[in-house]
């Protein structure tokens, strides 16, 4: 498998997703700056998390024109999978590869913790190594996560399983109360309809090796690798 | 010409940062507060001299990079 991490002013999390990759993967993966209008030929392009262009406007919104972003959207359309972390999350919705929107988090803080969130599905090529209903423990760091859509958007993610993953209590039990930030129906990360688009708010690639306190994270890209080459 | 954009959240999507102005509101002893909802405003100099085409352009604007419609929703104003 071969892939790239869009590297935009303002991303902070695109060496971690750097060497998350080179873990599973076993070879580098393309660093490559946003202003590039052409990518090279990948299997896999990741957005990472950060503040890019400091959340200038709206989280993503600037990033969402530049080149390499333009490039990205070509891409997907063809197929190639994209995951969005965070503020890739962002990007993916303000680019419109993901429907809704990301806006301010419901309390108000900038949220920096782990999070439990249930896999709603492994019947993707970003979920495939997880059980369905399977708990995983991500931290998320942000302070625009309270995902928003419309009713009839929500309705038809829902309808075709678009949803990916869920905020969920320790237990793995979707409740209000274990939603960080407002999130509608704790929606924590969708997938597109062809499900070759992944966005989530938590960060898989921060709890990607035991080192790190955790290792929850890891079989998405090892299930990537797995999908992909 | 002068353009100037006020974007707010659409009346469905909860605006915490409101919801805290009315609440500090309160707080201060100002009475009678209702709902608060916080947006932004954006001026835009144009060279454009005809408001048919400077809103036309300025529309686009929003469409494409000053609103996110999912969420947002804005109100343009010109001024010579």
């Amino acid at each position: 498998m071969k892939s790239a991490v869009i590297v935009f002013p303002g991303s902070n999390c695109d060496r971690d997703v750097q060497v998350a990759l080179r873990q599973s993967m076993g070879s580098e993966p393309i660093m490559v700056w946003h202003k590039e209008s052409e990518l090279p030929k990948v299997d896999l392009i990741v957005l990472p998390g950060g503040f890019s262009y400091g959340d200038y406007l709206r989280c993503g919104a600037m990033s969402a024109h530049s080149p390499a972003m333009r490039a990205t959207v070509e891409a997907a359309d063809k197929g190639v999978a994209v995951l969005g972390i965070c503020n890739g999350f962002q990007i993916l919705t303000e680019a419109k590869l993901l429907p809704g929107a990301l806006s301010r988090n419901r309390d108000l803080k900038f949220l920096c913790r782990d999070v439990t969130i249930r896999v709603e599905t492994s019947q993707s090529v970003f979920t495939s190594r997880y059980e369905e209903g399977q708990s995983l423990r991500f931290p998320v760091a942000n302070h625009d996560g309270c995902y928003v859509i419309d009713e009839e958007g929500r309705r038809r993610l829902e309808d075709q399983g678009q949803v990916a993953f869920r905020y969920c209590d320790e237990e793995g039990s979707v409740r209000p109360e274990a939603n960080p930030n407002g999130s509608i129906s704790n929606i924590a990360g969708i997938f597109n309809e062809t499900k070759t688009v992944l966005g989530l708010m938590p960060h898989p690639e921060r709890l990607s090796d035991p080192a790190l306190g955790g290792n929850d994270g890891r079989a998405l890209f090892d299930g990537l690798v797995e999908a992909l080459n | 010409m002068k353009a100037r954009v006020h974007v707010t959240l659409k009346p469905a999507v909860l605006d915490p940062q409101g919801s805290a102005i009315k609440n500090a509101l309160q707080t201060l002893g100002f009475t009678g507060v209702g709902d608060v909802r916080q947006g932004k405003l954006i001026e835009i100099e144009l060279e454009e001299s005809s408001d048919e085409a400077a809103k036309a352009k300025v529309e686009a604007m929003c469409k494409d990079l000053l609103v996110n419609e999912v969420i947002e929703t804005y109100r343009l104003e010109l001024e010579r």
